[in-house]
């Protein structure tokens, strides 16, 4: 089915099932344990070998020798992999320069180079994980490390502008910007991240003949089952992969690991199930991160507080040819201003492969740019919740009015959350309000998250008994697919949530958007949507219906007074139908995104400058809301993400080692339950129609986007310390407090 | 980790003496520290002796007032003990700041004390790091360290004591008692029991190898407001960036900290002067902060500062 005109009326407007609070139907499965995680699958593949990875110790350099005697004879040991005997394998290369076949594929063990701490340098396969560890601490590989480019301030001279991300330039920036009577010029800098989720990535592989299993941790099965023949050399056809549950990604799991690979190499040369799990100390420095950059933000308003001039330059850096943090990519969209200069510029680092974290663009840039928003209202003297609504605009800033935002609520966003927070209280002078040992303050910033939309496709069942049964290489990496999928099918086939099931993350099941980039939750439902479509229109024509006035209702198919039991229909066995949803040019005819306002109140310890969150409210734009239990927990874990980008998560690079120093979760540290007070996340009405027959937005980016500028600008209305370098810990607030 | 034996010792002395006649043995208490290690392979002990049921698991009133805490006592049990909480308070709010529940439940009072760095290039064995492999230096130093010591440091190593309630034990004048493979037991005075890292960081404490501490006691309480202040960088679950725990009133006045020094850190002639800013410039004497973390200069007067206005 194509989405090409905007949709009318159709059958997910009923909004019985559909936008109606449902608990995760896994939820029961994940507290008990019984929901399976890769690793943990023992009956499909009894008598696994486990492996052990060894990553390199250095960030830049090569291998110089390899002693592999002790770890060879060590009990246990089945197979000791090094680049010295691993089977060829296949990356983008010169040879093949962007063969979309490889655009996926991860080679490993492929020769002496290092060119990034912790890329794997061995295997080790033994029968136990106890006895490949041990044997992996006797292996001996001497290193010859070089100096690398390792901090992206030191390569500032060197940014060159992004290979994929044109300059805009719009109007005359600099004469604008000089003349404008209220400027500001401030430069932000924010870390590395972590992704940080709670599943590490895990592999078990094993071969039928030349058919390759593999049970992994990945967010998008054709990408993950591209990536695996790809690099290994193998048709596409002969693997499947499976992830029917994911711990967590947050964009790490868009990628493939050595895990992944080295499994599936070394059960075929050992002709038995082999599993990986890489540790967490290696996934901080062996897997993607969210990149650095160093913004410079100018803005100039006039006195009535329309912008005038918006600069937004992001400086970031990656390995070679990767895409860095593009920051400035919302900045394009989210407010008016006829003077635009919006620039990337990027350089190579030999630190770890950068990658895409949750809001990738999105969740640093807004740090500046909500901060800077901040800083011109103060100048202003204009209220920054004034100040955001005076520089709404309902059409593409770039394009002008021809690209209309196919569904813009950000002043109702606004106007809703300042009311519900009691924004009038704020005092827009820093440092007025204690409570006790506590600087409290107020701060707000807007979100913007894009809404794409990605293929995806679903195959539905009606069984005998009436029951409906979805399949999909859809994944659900904790955000609630498999709920929103079951409400989806079952408000278009009239049945009840309990007499559908479905079943997802298997690249055997039709080809799925996969979970990213917030298009999981809209796409996948879109599939079910015009898999339903098609059944319905097969259940019709067997009932002897003809025609659109069909409804489907309480296990019944009815048209023009009669009315036929879907149980009847099956009675000879079950139906399906497949299709997938794909897309034409709404995306370009109408700029697309969800919006929101975020509301925040902090305490700043006066003596120690310690940061304690005490209100947080976000209210949130994002069309129709499927379901709005899981759509609230994507807030609210975004939230939480946020809590952590304002005030704590920072990779420590050490540029003589050319790595992050806190490669754990008690040195890398994230929010925990103390840090995270009551959130409360609020959705304005709202149907999006451009964006999908389910006439949805994304939501799962939205809540991280701008929530760390409303919590510094409220840091800065309590202690008057405005820190631009993320994240704001005690040290540096400390610094400008008396 | 690498393979190991394992042994069940009968009796404190049995146990002393199967650790000193094994160059590699190691006690194992709660396990939530050294297994960390050997699974990093920081640790490399290759055979263990579990202390876990010797009956060193009570807690005891002296005869003259004081308390003693057997070896084995759970942080978890330590903190909720009805006569702690009443004379000796600074010590259920120093456990009740560390860690986390689960940990506490687990973990016991010898093993808190010998908990070893958070140095993060000590859990990395492809950094070099003179606590860990004398000798191949000390890469904090030029490096990341933003929480490490400012007080005690050496040219050879300036981690932190991560403890809570090692701090506490300290302003409470604990003494650590011990045996000796030879039946030999000793009273060590907590102030005397850490030692500082100077050229042999490797070398945290005053025990000599399958020495089985056996209790810790207190000596009888002293009355007062007592104040732990941690002061970290999330609100639980993350170790100190500044601590002070502090026992005032009655004529009294006491302190120690946590997170500046190389061993938990008290200064008894500051104890005799008056405000904040005089007591944190006798304490900090000696420092030597590096550019990442010299803020704990400051944090520890404010800090400071902080609890006198609480008592
Ligand atoms: C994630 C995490 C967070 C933590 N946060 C904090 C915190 O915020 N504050 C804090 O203070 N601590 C914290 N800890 C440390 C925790 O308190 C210690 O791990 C714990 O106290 C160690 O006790 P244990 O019984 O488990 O020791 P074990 O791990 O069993 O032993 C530790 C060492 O002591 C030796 N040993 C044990 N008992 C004896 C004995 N009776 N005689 C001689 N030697 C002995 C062992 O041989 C070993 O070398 C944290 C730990 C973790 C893992
Ligand atoms: S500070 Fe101590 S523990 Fe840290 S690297 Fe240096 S020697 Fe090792």
């Amino acid at each position: 089915m194509e989405f090409l005109t905007p949709a009318g009326p159709n059958s997910t407007d009923r909004q019985t099932v559909l936008g109606k609070a449902h608990d995760r139907i896994d939820g029961p499965l994940k507290v008990s344990g019984l929901a399976r995680y890769a690793y943990e699958y023992h009956d499909v593949a009894p008598r696994a070998a486990y492996g052990v990875v060894v990553t390199a110790g250095i960030g830049r350099g090569s291998i110089d020798s390899i002693d592999a005697v002790d770890a060879e004879r060590a009990p246990g040991v089945l197979l000791v992999m090094t680049h010295l005997n691993a089977p060829k394998m296949f990356g983008q290369n010169a040879a093949a320069p962007n063969d979309p076949r490889l655009d996926h594929a991860t080679p490993q063990l492929q020769g002496p180079r290092i060119t990034q701490h912790d890329q794997a340098v061995a295997l080790v396969v033994a029968e136990t994980f106890e006895q490949a560890r041990a044997a992996a601490r006797s292996l001996r590989i001497g290193y010859k490390a070089q100096s690398g480019r390792f901090s992206l301030p030191a390569m500032q001279v060197e940014g060159k502008p992004h290979p994929r991300v044109a300059d805009i330039d719009m109007g005359d920036f600099d004469t604008a910007y000089a003349s404008a009577p209220v400027r500001i010029d401030a430069t932000f800098t924010t870390p590395n991240q972590s992704q940080a989720m709670m599943e590490p990535h895990a592999s078990l592989a094993f071969w039928d003949g030349d058919r390759l299993t593999v049970y992994l941790a990945h967010q998008v099965m054709h990408w993950a089952r591209s990536g695996i023949a790809g690099t290994i050399g193998i048709p596409e056809a002969q693997v499947r992969v499976v992830a029917a549950y994911v711990g967590g990604g947050f964009g790490s799991k868009l990628a493939l690991y050595s895990d992944a690979i080295l499994a599936s190499v070394a059960s075929r040369q050992l002709g038995r199930p082999v599993k990986i799990t890489l540790t967490r100390a290696q996934i901080f420095n062996h897997t993607t991160h969210r990149p650095p950059t160093i913004q410079r933000l100018r803005l100039a308003a006039g006195h009535d507080g329309r912008l005038i001039a918006v600069g937004h330059e992001t400086f970031t850096g990656d390995q070679p040819g990767e895409r860095g943090e593009l920051a400035s990519n919302q900045t394009r969209l989210l407010y008016g201003g006829a003077n635009r200069r919006i620039h990337t510029r990027i350089a190579e680092l030999d630190l770890p492969r950068g990658g895409s974290m949750r809001a990738p663009g999105e969740a640093a840039g807004l740090l500046a740019l909500e901060n800077a928003m901040d800083e011109l209202a103060e100048k202003l003297g204009m209220d920054p919740v004034e100040l955001r609504i005076v520089n709404d605009v309902q059409y593409d800033p770039e394009q002008g009015p021809s690209r209309p935002f196919s569904e813009r609520k950000l002043v109702e966003c606004l106007r809703t959350g300042a009311d519900r927070f009691g924004w009038s209280h704020r005092i827009a002078t820093p440092g007025q309000v204690r409570d006790g040992q506590w600087l409290v303050g107020m701060g707000m910033a807007c979100a913007i998250r894009s809404n794409p939309v990605q293929p995806s496709g679903a195959r539905v069942t009606l069984r005998p008994g009436g029951t409906v049964l979805v399949e999909s290489a859809m994944t659900d990496i904790g955000t609630g697919s498999y709920t929103i999928m079951a409400q989806t099918a079952a408000e278009m086939l009239g049945l009840p949530m309990a007499a559908v099931e479905v079943r997802l993350g298997d690249s055997a099941y039709p080809k799925a958007s996969g979970s990213g980039g917030s298009w999981g939750g809209n796409s996948s439902t879109a599939g079910t949507y015009a898999a339903c479509v098609a059944l319905r229109d097969t259940l019709a024509r067997r009932a002897g219906f003809d025609g659109s006035d069909v409804s489907f209702d309480k296990g019944l198919i009815v048209s023009g007074g009669r009315s036929v039991a879907l149980a009847q229909l099956v009675a000879s066995g079950p139906v399906t139908a497949e299709d997938t949803m794909t897309y034409g040019d709404l995306t370009r005819r109408y700029a697309q995104a969800s919006f929101g306002a975020h509301f925040c109140e902090v305490g700043v310890d006066v003596h120690t400058a310690e940061v304690r969150v005490r209100r947080l409210l976000s209210v949130c734009s994002i069309g129709r809301v499927l379901n709005p239990v899981t759509a609230r927990s994507q807030c609210l874990g975004g939230m939480t993400m946020g809590i952590g980008a304002a005030l704590m998560e920072e990779l420590v690079v050490d540029p003589r080692f050319g790595y992050f120093v806190n490669h754990d979760l008690a040195e890398y540290q994230v929010p925990v339950h103390a840090d995270v007070p009551d959130l409360d996340v609020v959705f304005v009405d709202g149907e999006d129609t451009k964006s999908s027959p389910m006439k949805a937005r994304g939501v799962g980016e939205l809540g991280i986007c701008g929530v760390g500028a409303a919590i510094t600008n409220a840091v800065y209305n309590a202690t008057g310390v405005r820190v631009r370098d993320y994240p704001v810990t005690m040290d540096k607030l400390l610094a400008g407090m008396t | 980790m690498r393979a190991f034996t394992y042994t069940r010792a009968a009796t404190p002395h049995e146990a002393a003496a199967a650790v000193a006649a094994h160059p590699g043995a190691k006690f194992v208490a709660g396990g939530t520290n050294l297994l960390d290690l050997m699974k990093v392979d920081v640790e490399k002990p290759t055979h263990l002796i579990d202390i876990n049921r010797l009956g060193l698991d009570r807690i005891e009133p002296l005869a003259d007032g004081g308390l003693r805490i057997g070896a084995l006592v759970r942080n978890t049990d330590l903190a909720a003990d009805s006569r702690v909480i009443a004379g000796w308070p600074v010590l259920t709010r120093a456990l009740l700041a560390g860690a986390s529940g689960q940990l506490r439940n687990k973990a016991t009072t010898a093993g808190n004390l010998l908990q070893r760095s958070r140095c993060p290039y000590f859990y990395d064995t492809t950094k070099p790091c003179n606590k860990r492999d004398p000798g191949t230096g000390c890469a904090a130093l030029g490096g990341f360290s933003r929480n490490l010591a400012v007080l005690g440091v050496s040219d050879m190593c300036i981690s932190q004591h991560p403890s809570d309630m090692a701090v506490a034990m300290r302003v409470l004048d604990a003494t650590v008692e011990t045996v000796a493979a030879d039946g030999a037991t000793r009273s060590i005075p907590i102030a005397e029991f850490h030692t500082l890292p100077g050229a042999t960081p490797h070398i945290e404490n005053v025990l000599g190898h399958g020495e089985l501490i056996t209790a810790v006691t207190l000596p009888r309480p002293i009355g007062g407001t007592h104040v732990y202040r941690k002061v970290r960088d999330r609100a639980s679950y993350a170790f100190a960036v500044v601590s002070v725990a502090m026992i005032r009133g009655n004529g009294i006045q006491r302190f120690a900290f946590g997170g500046i020094g190389t061993r938990p850190w008290r200064v008894e002639q500051a104890e005799r002067l008056s405000g904040a800013e005089a007591i944190a410039e006798r304490v900090l004497v000696g420092a030597r902060p590096t550019t990442q973390n010299r803020f704990k200069l400051a944090l520890t007067r404010r800090t400071l500062a902080a609890v006198l206005d609480q008592a």
